[in-house]
């Protein structure tokens, strides 16, 4: 039973407030989103104490800043827009947080630290932070840490610019914690995070001549365990796992994985509907998990020629795909996610709606992240779409589904059964009661 | 070819199709319709998916994979249609006018643009856009009237691309976009509400897209016909308008470059003089300001 603890969202809607990213950090204690304008908002979780009992570990809002601006390329007459694709927290290594948050065409490392204390008693300067006049000093003193108002401020570490002719769309940092990659449509390039004048070009699709182009890559990760294993996916629906030991250009693959089409669903939609928007290794890193227009594909990396499990998100859009080619719905990119055992899986779909998979009793679920039935505290219910003729009570008919209210962007706690959902420029965060 | 399942409207003729084509009247008459439904849909999406190309080169900067699968999807189409023979026929309609007419492109861009016209809107002016465009509709010899009732309860999405080898597209008459369509209309935007817009200014929209599509399509043919001797007048219609727009690589990649010869580039086997010199984005931006100049003169704002 999932409800919820909180939900943010701006007064009013602006363009530049819709969400387009969602992330936890390692421990799940921070949270962190970025939005369309460019703006990183991170969350924290209030820890719990006894004189709140009813807090219930809440996000509330530990910092903001703007991490990208408008930037206009002058060479193409084209401007870059400012929208957060993709934030990745890094390993906490001191007691200051980093992240890296890009946009089309730049990567970012933040660090983000807070100052509860301050120093007073300095002997050279006053409290005003004037220069003591030297005479006046006459005796040494040890300055004092006195606490002060949380003040949390971030701060660009690195810039990791001009290494993408394309849109970037995916950012994995790898598990030897000192190198990264970074995917656009047609190359995947692999950065040290301390040099940011240089970065490995590790994989290029781009053909000699470009009217050839008929693939690109739409999402890539590294392996959570392997350092030198990462995935990238296509538009074509296959996924590539390539071994960065082989060669220093993985052009060629290691493993390649394609389930064959099935002929007699076949139509003129059938490789839109089969490319890939996202791809995630499992914490275990033994199976990753793919997400295409109708259904998340659970792969096993030890078996290529199709995925070990296949769960269908929105079948009764199967029909309608004419009119969601034509108002572009079509071309929507949903994420997906694994719950800290990998035994759940979730992704978003229309109306609001996003949904749960329980990979072992096969169970599933809809919900629903609206206004109405997210007041703190309030018990999420199950909802259901009709498919057939009869609408039962409770049950929505798919020809009245809102397509404008989207969820492409999901997170789960690593450790918790706690969600994070963006629908929209609102952020929803549901915890599971029973826990 | 036809999907399982499919409820056919047609109950009362429950015939198959004839095999072969040869009794092109009767019994095949609903698959006749059948068929011509599934190619309607079919040209619509071709249409639908050619006019997303363009917007998406409108656009600030193209989202590249879009284009490339939007780029996939009108490939898939042109091979089926040249499977099935459909496109062989429109290369023969188009040099069947050529050679009747006196090669006039007046004409040429007439009937091509006028079908269309017929077809998406009801009785629409002539375009102002057009002025070498003549006022006759179509030849009658390449006008197939089609009756649809309904939407022949094909659906786009449950089609195979397996052409129904049985079915010679010349028993019918031409493709679907030479058919007159007056009195179905609405039925063509019921049918087409599905798939594309079904409001009067999204048809006049896809008026001029139409044609422009007409102009695309038909371009490839004349890669494969020898082109007909330049006409002033044709090159005068084409003229101001900028090769590279078509150009797919410029398309996909958003970047101006060299007009290359693609599949979707025509203009430069319709008009005689070479290819235009190379154009910055800012006359790009020109003609999309002419385009969007077009586009409110057709809507009438």
């Amino acid at each position: 039973m999932a409800e919820c603890i909180s939900l943010m969202s701006a007064s009013s809607f602006n363009q530049a407030d819709i969400i387009s990213t969602v992330e936890f950090n390692y421990s799940g204690e921070l949270l962190a989103t970025g939005d369309k304008g460019g703006r990183v908002v991170i969350f924290q979780r209030e820890q719990e104490s006894k004189n709140r009992p009813h807090s219930r570990g809440e996000y509330n809002v530990y910092s903001t800043f703007q991490s990208h601006e408008p930037e206009f390329d002058y060479l193409k007459s084209l401007e870059i827009e400012e929208k957060i694709n993709k934030i990745r927290w890094l390993p906490q290594q001191n007691a200051a947080h980093s992240l890296l948050s890009t946009n089309d065409k730049t990567i970012k490392l933040w660090k983000i630290s807070q100052r509860d204390k301050r120093a007073e008693g300095y002997n050279l300067k006053d409290e005003d932070g004037r220069l003591r006049d030297p005479f006046r000093i006459t005796s040494l003193r040890v300055p004092v840490l006195l606490p002060m108002d949380r003040m949390v401020e971030a701060s660009p570490r690195r810039i990791f610019a001009n290494a993408h002719t394309y849109h970037i769309n995916s950012i994995s940092v790898n598990s030897d914690h000192e190198t990264y990659l970074s995917a656009d449509d047609l190359r995947v390039n692999l950065w040290h995070l301390e040099i940011t004048d240089r970065s490995f070009n590790i994989v290029d699709i781009k053909p000699a001549n470009m009217e050839e182009l008929t693939e690109v890559i739409t999402a890539a990760e590294c392996h959570p365990h392997q350092c030198n294993v990462f995935v990238y996916s296509s538009s074509k629906g296959t996924i590539r796992l390539c071994d960065m030991r082989a060669a220093a250009l993985c052009d060629r693959q290691s493993k390649f994985f394609e389930e064959p089409e099935d002929p007699s669903s076949r139509s003129f939609f059938s490789e839109i509907i089969s490319s890939i928007s996202d791809v995630k290794f499992s914490h275990s890193g033994r199976y990753m998990m793919t997400r295409d227009y109708l259904s998340v594909k659970v792969w096993d990396l030890n078996m290529e020629n199709r995925p070990v499990e296949t769960y269908q998100v929105h079948e009764y859009l199967r029909s309608k795909l004419c009119s969601l080619y034509e108002n572009d719905c079509i071309f929507d990119k949903f994420e997906c996610c694994w719950n800290g055992a990998d035994s759940a899986i979730m992704t978003g779909s229309y109306n609001n709606f996003f949904r749960m998979f329980d990979r072992n009793t096969r169970r599933d679920i809809t919900l629903e992240a609206s206004r109405e039935n997210s007041k703190p505290r309030a018990i999420l219910k199950a909802r259901k779409v009709s498919t057939g003729g009869k609408r039962k009570k409770d049950e929505i008919s798919v020809d009245s589904l809102d397509f404008n209210k989207k969820i492409l962007h999901t997170a789960w706690h690593p450790k918790e059964n706690v969600i994070a959902v963006a629908a929209t420029n609102n952020l929803y965060i549901f915890q599971d009661k029973i826990n | 070819m036809f999907p399982k399942g499919t409820k056919r409207k047609f109950s009362d003729s429950g015939d198959e199709p004839a095999a072969g084509g040869e009794d092109v009247n009767q019994p095949s008459s609903v698959a006749v319709r059948m068929l011509s439904s599934y190619s309607l849909q079919r040209q619509s999406l071709l249409d639908m998916s050619l006019i997303k190309l363009q917007l998406c080169h409108m656009l600030v900067e193209p989202n590249l994979c879009r284009s490339v699968l939007i780029a996939n999807t009108v490939r898939q189409i042109q091979e089926e249609m040249t499977q099935d023979g459909t496109w062989q026929i429109m290369t023969q309609a188009l040099s069947a006018a050529n050679a009747a007419a006196q090669c006039s492109a007046d004409r040429l861009v007439a009937t091509e643009v006028l079908c269309r016209q017929t077809e998406a809107t009801q009785g629409e002016q002539v375009l102002k856009p057009f002025p070498a465009v003549g006022s006759e509709g179509c030849p009658a010899e390449e006008e197939v009237v089609v009756e649809e009732e309904g939407e022949g309860g094909v659906t786009m999405s449950t089609v195979s691309p397996q052409a129904p080898t049985s079915y010679l597209p010349g028993t019918f008459g031409m493709d679907p976009c030479w058919e007159e369509e007056n009195g179905e209309d609405e039925e063509e935007d019921e049918d087409s509400e599905e798939c594309g817009s079904g409001s009067e200014e999204g048809d006049s929209d896809r008026l001029v897209e139409d044609s422009r599509t007409a102009e695309q399509v038909f371009g490839t043919f004349e890669i494969k016909n020898p082109a007909p001797s330049p006409d002033p007048a044709l090159e005068e219609l084409f003229s101001d308008v900028d090769a590279s727009y078509y150009d797919l690589d410029t398309v996909l990649t958003g970047m101006q470059s060299a007009p290359k010869m693609g599949p979707y580039d025509l203009l430069e086997s319709l008009s005689s003089h070479g290819p235009s010199p190379l154009s910055s984005s800012t006359s790009c931006r020109s003609d999309l300001n002419e385009l969007d100049h077009i586009m409110e003169i057709i809507v009438g704002s």
